[in-house]
């Protein structure tokens, strides 16, 4: 089966700034996809490659087995969401939707009817008079995603979908886009600096940094397995400790990564901490403590009664929650 | 709340504003009188008697007609060329990065920012060392010239305003480079064109100082009334000539300010 | 929305020369761009920047005291000649005008500024707005001429000092040396009065643009820190407002330096620089000396640019 996109060896420099360098990344048919970093890491860079807004310096690109370079944006059956939604200021929400039926020709009833259909399924039916300018920012983003979903495209792009929304509307519209895009089975690429959403709606996930992925796979592999001290510092809650801490632990002399919830408190014996600070989270409590001159923070299960602050505690784990890493970014 | 008390002004900064609004617009609110006169001679205060018969004088008068229509040729083709070079060089300056955009805005705006007398003289000169006789066309080159700067400053405000996303959105959803010219640039750009299109007949339709160096022996509106005012043959009808170029020159201005106010741009502040 | 997709996923190339075209200038934007500049560039390069160059070259030219034609051979003598005696009073006055009417227009303009800026509101910020821009942009002839009609000995300035019994006053005004005359249209005050405002508007527009931007935060800390709204407009507003004043002083300035129809229309005989490039290339015609004139304007105006753009005086334009 051939990929749905795939990049060997892609790199794009921007004057001095290698934006993408040297990028390997194959994105399977009707995969819901993250390209997770912090900012100026190249996942943008490499999203508005798959759209044709940049041309790679080397390497190649295809898309559906097709050779995407030197093939300008309009002619890739790929569309975009982009992050401030673009809305055409100047066009109804039925004439935005549209859009990309008109430039190819479509008649006016026809692609009216398909704009209707397309606003229908992203739950703005009757919304189609209005201008862009009338709309909160959650339903321009439904506008944003009707727009290129009428396209039909074989690959949907979104620049930080989420990001301009708020806490509450950021959720639903989380679990809204992951069933949009089951039910249309259409492949999804999505940027994003926030790990939370990239680890809860993506089937697999690429860590970016300095223009290179650090790390590709399953959410659960990501997060419970980083390969880099980076991603776990990047992805998880994780505690990341240092060959000489982890050596003052018992354990071997590598950087490690041991998750918050996989430490628990005795009275006796384990490892001698402090407690630092404690801050109630609803289902769990986050304690922070020492350890020597190590921070840890640990994850108290609701129920289990919470030590005072400077409270001498004894840290256990099992050996197998240890996770061992390259210490390398 | 200190806030409140402070959005209030003092006294005596409302009346040095309002005294100086006032001083902008009484000398031209006092033309319109002077138009009504019935004093042929004189600049006298008060009017001895009103009457309107000047308007009809002035009607009747076949060099302020053609003078009238000589200024609106001219202000007609200076601005068409000045609307195509203005929006070029905008969309070229704004649309890419490129070396030396610095030097364009700069070249665009020094008509406007040397004194007229130089760009006037300059022209002049060198319409007389090619040998080109005086003419309409030596007017319009004139003026073509320090108009694009009006369109320019417009056309790069919204242009600037204008997210560059929406180009990237129309050539994603299918749309070349002219259906996105066409569908998304042009109808964005519209009212900022219009608006600088009639600042830029206004300045064209009241320059007095360019063309007095480049008309020969032609006169424009203000030409007619330069000479009027060095060598007056019948101030009454200078007076209305004047009370209709303000009158003609406020409708595009106003129509400008309408056309822009929306947005953060400021309409003719590059005059 | 979930019928198959039957088309690949790349589009062939549009029929006909727009889509060859466009995915020409897709390709290589260089070509698009040098296609949108050259007209521009043309027009301004050849016809102004052109002409520009022509005029200065000119002023390197002298012209033979005999024939009173233009010997075009490259000398200084021209320039010698623009620093005779009676040039350099045109030129002394010109400036000492030129400051005197920039000095005014910003006190004029101050109050016009700080308040439209910082309490008009709605309305009254559009009236505010539209009441300097329509003397901005109406003709400048009739401005004026509406001057002429002021300060004509039988007009309304005359009247009113007549109503107030102040006639005196203004008698003993016009009886000062220099600046007086016979009446306020031939003498210095007609032309300094005409001149501030005529450009008055161009100070305002920067320096309401400049007090515009100064945070309202920033006054309000001023005040909470202990300052009295005296001490605040001393201490921050004005000195933030200043980039705002030097731009329109550049205006005030260059304007007030360039400009020939004013002082020949009102004031006395004493030539102005721009009457004195009118007067050069028209009827003395001697363009090699009216070059040498304008390069003045040119000269004081580099310099005092060079000044305002280290006052930061460009970012308030």
């Amino acid at each position: 089966m051939t990929a749905a996109v795939s990049f060997s060896g892609v790199s794009r420099h921007f004057g001095k700034v290698q934006a993408v360098d040297r990028v390997d990344l194959v994105v399977e048919p009707g995969e819901f996809f993250a390209m997770l970093g912090p900012s100026g890491s190249g996942k943008t860079t490499c999203l508005r490659l798959i759209a044709g807004f940049e041309q790679p310096d080397s390497g190649h690109i295809e898309i559906f087995g097709e050779t995407a370079e030197g093939v300008p944006p309009y002619r890739r059956n790929v569309n975009t969401v982009f992050q401030d939604y673009a809305l055409f200021p100047h066009f109804s929400i039925l004439d935005n939707v549209a859009y990309g039926l008109m430039v190819k020709g479509i008649g006016k009833a026809e692609r009216h009817r398909q704009a209707e259909e397309a606003l229908a399924l992203v739950k703005l039916p009757d919304y189609g008079a209005r201008k862009p300018g009338q709309l909160s920012g959650g339903q321009r983003q439904r506008v944003a995603l009707a727009r290129a979903l009428v396209n039909r495209p074989r690959v949907l792009l979104l620049d930080e979908p989420l990001g301009a929304l708020d806490l509450k509307l950021r959720e639903s519209m989380q679990e809204e886009l992951k069933s949009l895009q089951r039910s249309l089975g259409i492949t999804f690429i999505f940027v994003t600096h926030d790990q939370g959403e990239a680890l809860s709606m993506a089937d697999r996930v690429a860590v970016f940094n300095k223009g290179r992925i650090v790390q590709a796979g399953t959410p659960q592999e990501i997060y419970n397995r980083p390969k880099t001290r980076f991603v776990a510092d990047f992805v998880g809650s994780s505690n990341v400790i240092d060959p000489d801490a982890m050596r003052y632990f018992g354990g071997e002399a590598r950087c490690a990564s041991l998750r918050p919830e996989a430490i628990s408190l005795v009275r006796d014996g384990g490892v001698r901490a402090h407690v630092r600070s404690a801050a109630f989270l609803g289902a769990a409590t986050r304690l922070g403590v020492t350890a020597g001159d190590v921070s840890l923070s640990v994850m108290l299960p609701a129920g289990q009664p919470v030590p005072e602050q400077g409270t001498e505690v004894g840290l256990t784990w099992a050996p197998g929650d240890v996770h061992y890493m390259d210490d390398a970014a | 709340m200190r806030s409140d008390t402070e959005a209030t002004a003092s006294l005596p900064l409302k009346i040095a504003a309002g005294a100086g609004i006032a001083f902008l617009h009484l000398p031209i609110l006092l033309i319109f009188v002077y138009a009504f006169t019935t004093e042929e001679k004189s600049f006298q205060w008060p009017p001895p008697g009103l009457t309107l018969n000047w308007f009809s004088v002035a009607w009747n008068r076949p060099d302020v007609w053609q003078a009238l229509s000589l200024s609106v040729k001219v202000a007609s083709v200076a601005t068409a060329i000045a609307l195509l070079l203005g929006t070029l060089a905008a969309a070229a300056v704004s649309q890419t990065r490129f070396f030396g955009r610095e030097a364009i805005s700069l070249l665009v705006i020094l008509p406007i920012a040397l004194p007229g007398i130089i760009t006037g003289i300059a022209l002049r000169s060198a319409f007389s060392l090619a040998d080109i006789p005086y003419s309409l066309w030596t007017i319009i080159l004139g003026h073509g010239t320090f108009c694009v700067v009006v369109v320019y400053n417009n056309a790069v405000a919204r242009f600037r305003r204008t997210s560059g996303s929406l180009i990237e959105a129309s050539m994603d959803l299918g749309a070349d480079g002219f259906q996105t010219f066409r569908h998304i640039i042009l109808p964005n750009i519209a009212t900022a064109l219009l608006a600088g299109g009639m600042l830029a007949f206004a300045l064209s339709f009241d320059e007095v100082i360019v063309t007095t160096f480049t008309g020969g022996q032609q006169a424009t509106l203000p030409i007619w009334m330069l000479q009027e005012l060095i060598r007056p043959r019948q101030r009454p009808v200078t007076n209305v000539v004047a009370v209709v170029v303000v009158l003609v020159t406020f409708l595009p201005i106003l129509a400008a300010y309408y056309l822009t106010r929306d947005t953060d741009e400021i309409a003719g502040s590059g005059k | 929305m979930t019928g198959a997709f039957s088309q690949g996923v790349i589009s062939a190339r549009r029929a006909g020369l727009s889509g060859r075209l466009s995915d020409l200038f897709w390709r290589r934007p260089q070509l698009l761009l040098i296609l949108m500049l050259t007209p521009p560039l043309l027009w301004l390069g050849i016809i102004y920047v052109g002409s520009l160059l022509a005029l200065l070259a000119q002023s390197f030219f002298a012209i033979d005291d005999f024939s009173g034609l233009v010997t075009y051979e490259l000398t200084l003598d021209t320039y010698r000649q623009l620093l005779n005696p009676a040039n350099l009073d045109i030129i002394l006055r010109t400036l000492v005008m030129a400051v005197a009417v920039t000095v005014a227009s910003a006190f004029i303009a101050f109050p016009i500024a700080y308040y439209a800026a910082r309490y008009a509101k709605g309305r009254w910020k559009a009236f505010f707005y539209l009441g300097v821009m329509m003397p901005l942009w109406s003709s400048y002839l009739v401005k004026v001429y509406a001057w002429k009609l002021i300060l004509a000995k039988e007009g309304i300035l005359t009247w009113i000092f007549a109503r107030l019994h102040l006639s005196s006053v203004l008698d003993s005004v016009l009886a000062l040396p220099v600046i007086g005359g016979n009446s306020l249209s031939v003498s210095y005050i007609g032309t300094f009065l005409v001149f501030v405002y005529i450009w008055l508007p161009y100070m305002i527009l920067p320096t309401q643009a400049a007090l515009e931007r100064v945070p309202k935060t920033l006054v309000e800390a001023s005040g909470d820190l202990g300052a009295t709204p005296r001490q605040t407009f001393f201490t921050v507003l004005l000195p933030l407002a200043l980039p705002g004043l030097v731009a329109g002083s550049i205006f005030t300035f260059s304007l007030t330096l360039g400009d020939y129809i004013i002082p020949q229309i009102i004031g006395s005989s004493r030539l102005f620089i721009g009457q004195a490039v009118y007067a050069q290339q028209g009827t003395a015609g001697n363009v090699p000396l009216a070059a040498a004139f304008s390069v003045v304007p040119i000269v004081i105006m580099g310099v005092y640019l060079a000044i305002a753009k280290r006052m930061g005086a460009f970012d308030a334009l």
